[in-house]
């Protein structure tokens, strides 16, 4: 027993650190990346003082982050105005847990795994909530109100919209979700279901980390920052921090549900190439992200909760029964084209 | 009285020891802290120490349904219900009740742990889950489906009509003009 | 094995998450300047002093919209299973399934003629 615990701790230990630290490395990366895009598309160069190409400005920033002061209004709840940015860093970096990186390694693997990302997915609904009630300030409030009806209302848009891959797959284990795309298509192809879901997930997703066109919470023009206002030095950062980890987050559960995880060609021969793949995978879909980010104008909070409740809900769920359907009527065509 | 014996450390009664320690103090946090906001944070705490202990017994689609459904979704609504009557909490706590309801609570408190406690020395424990390979299996959530969607077909088409009638309801209840 | 033995890692991962957080905030908090005034500690109210309280009441539709996401949620929570087993439960399986959405689908009507889904 000892051993065991010993051995499965301490290995466990030592690749949940390095997980941290590469998400952390990931996230000043992609910040600078968010600047370099913004800039591109706005025809800008974006940030090039700082190191060659300005890669270094994220880490100045994130030093000038620690030096701040950090403020806490005198009507706060101090407690609770403590802990809610901390809960907007734990549940995307834990749900990366069970992200399987290559077919080699992830951290954990069991059997309800996607349930497991919705999960943690579900708490991180507090960090706003509680943001914005702690603050006591009037911008923070409404627009910890307005972040949180959001977050629900996309919450269950996106759990639905998964649900014809799991019916696809038979299984909750996103290891074998991705095992049984390298057996057969990706499920992204997997007509006429997949793209759909694909498109649909992905939408949730984006409105799910408060980002353009969904950043209603923090609608500078008309709430400052949202829940954030109060907010100074790294306690602030830990929801910039929190949004680029649940973006990585729901484009590696993304890339593993629908894009085949690891999978590519050569991959059998040379395992390696699968750790390639993956974060090539990944980056390409942060990059939609982005791209969506400065394209798009936002929403105005009727069309989004509109949108959200008229559109994304009926929508998933009608392609759940789209697929069944489908599934049930044409089994000859999936042994056909699938293999299954 | 049954021989009690000590069974060896192992992961999941550590776990357990775990799990139940911060459910029962984030349990006594909810009814200690004076701001309702603090204590439904901390209700969400205990959900989720539930859901460890769900999980130490290995029903996983449970524990995880524990989680999605009350920590992640009916507690948005205490919150909401709580910012709605603007509750900012009481001064002083457990101080500021009247000494009339702190008795009741007392005694019923008192009348429910007898009652426990004659269950828990009374009663016939099973040993271990019904079937414990069904656990373990990775099939743990199609066997859930299976059952469901065969043998308690009634009672989950009843719980449609149950959610349907919710849906209704709180339409009645929240909107005010029809 | 027990089950939960494959939960450990991920576990591990949810306490060492918190630990990072908690270290950073201490850290931060640490490491910057501490000199706080009555003016830099007020609320933000772009600049001049705070005019009556931030917990203003809200619209019920906030309530509203959390209550239909419960409902609508815990569906979801029964769909998974049966989404797992579907290739074993085949035909039967979906006009379950079926049934069970159409219901849904009456409430999710009505709700959305009483217009309870707009936000006026």
């Amino acid at each position: 027993m000892i051993h065991l615990l010993d051995n499965m701790l301490i290995r466990a230990a030592v690749q949940g650190l390095m997980i941290i630290s590469i998400m952390l490395g990931c996230v000043t990366f992609l910040v600078w990346t968010e600047r370099k895009v913004a800039g591109h598309i706005q025809l800008r160069i974006g940030p090039e003082r700082v190191g060659p190409f300005g890669l270094l400005q994220t880490i100045a920033d994130v030093i000038k982050l620690f030096m701040k002061e950090d403020i806490t209004p005198s009507s706060a709840n101090k407690v609770l105005y403590t802990i809610a940015p901390m809960l907007a860093v734990i549940p995307p970096m834990t749900s990366f847990a069970v992200v399987p990186v290559w077919s080699q390694f992830a951290l954990a693997d069991f059997n309800i795994g996607i349930l497991w990302v919705l999960a943690f997915t579900s708490l991180s609904v507090y960090a706003i909530v509680l943001a914005g009630w702690s603050s006591n300030s009037k911008y923070s409030t409404l627009g910890g109100l307005r972040a949180t009806a959001q977050m629900i209302s996309y919450e269950l848009a996106m759990g639905l919209s998964i649900l014809p891959i799991l019916m696809w797959s038979g299984t909750l284990s996103l290891r074998e979700i991705v095992l049984l795309q390298q057996r057969h298509l990706w499920n992204i192809a997997v007509l006429p279901f997949g793209p759909i879901a694909f498109l649909l997930f992905l939408i949730c997703a984006i409105a799910e980390t408060n980002r353009a066109p969904f950043d209603l919470p923090e609608a500078e023009a008309e709430l400052v920052a949202g829940f954030a206002t109060e907010y100074s030095s790294m306690k602030w950062s830990f929801f910039f921090l929190g949004e680029y980890a649940a973006i990585m987050t729901g484009c590696a559960v993304a890339t593993s549900l629908f894009l085949g995880g690891w999978g590519g060609p050569f991959v059998d021969q040379v395992p390696l190439l699968g750790i390639v793949y993956f974060v090539a995978k990944v980056f390409a879909l942060i990059f939609v992200f982005m791209w969506v980010r400065w394209t798009f104008p936002r929403f105005r909070y009727d069309q989004l909760m509109g949108f959200g409740w008229k559109f994304l809900l009926p929508a998933t769920l009608g392609t759940l029964v789209l697929g069944a359907i489908c599934m049930t009527v044409f089994p000859g065509f999936y042994h056909q084209f699938y293999g299954r | 009285m049954p021989h009690l014996q000590f069974p060896a450390l192992s992961v999941p009664l550590v776990l357990f020891w775990v799990f139940a320690v911060v459910a029962c103090l984030m349990g006594l946090l909810v009814i200690v802290l004076a701001n309702p906001v603090s204590s439904a944070l901390a209700l969400v705490m205990t959900l989720c120490a539930v859901a460890g202990l769900f999980l130490t017994l290995g029903a996983q689609f449970i524990a995880a349904v524990q989680v999605i459904v009350y920590a992640g979704a009916i507690m948005v609504l205490f919150l909401f219900v709580i910012m709605l009557l603007q509750l900012r909490g009481e001064p002083g706590g457990l101080r500021g009740v009247l000494f009339g309801p702190k008795v009741l609570a007392g005694a019923l408190g008192v009348a429910l742990i007898t009652q426990m406690g004659s269950l828990v020395a009374t009663a016939a424990w099973p040993a271990g889950a019904a079937d414990p390979a069904a656990f373990d299996s990775p099939l743990n959530t199609q066997m859930i489906g299976k059952l469901l969607y065969s043998r308690y077909l009634l009672p989950f088409e009843v719980v449609s009509v149950l959610l349907l009638v919710a849906l209704l309801g709180s339409v009645v209840l929240a909107k005010r003009k029809f | 094995m027990p089950v939960i033995n494959a939960y450990m890692p991920a576990l591990l991962m949810l306490a060492l998450a918190t630990g990072f957080a908690l270290f950073t905030v201490v850290a931060s908090r640490l490491i910057g300047p501490y000199r706080p005034t009555r003016e830099k500690n007020m609320p933000y109210e772009c600049g001049i002093e705070p005019v009556g309280s931030a917990n203003d009441r809200f619209s019920v539709k906030f309530y509203l919209v959390a209550m239909l996401f419960i409902i609508f949620d815990i569906e979801a929570v029964f769909l998974y299973p049966w989404a797992v087993a579907f290739r074993e439960l085949r035909l039967f399986g979906l006009i379950e399934m079926l049934v069970f959405v159409a219901l849904l689908l009456v409430g999710y009507i009505y709700v959305w003629k009483k217009g309870a889904l707009e936000w006026d």
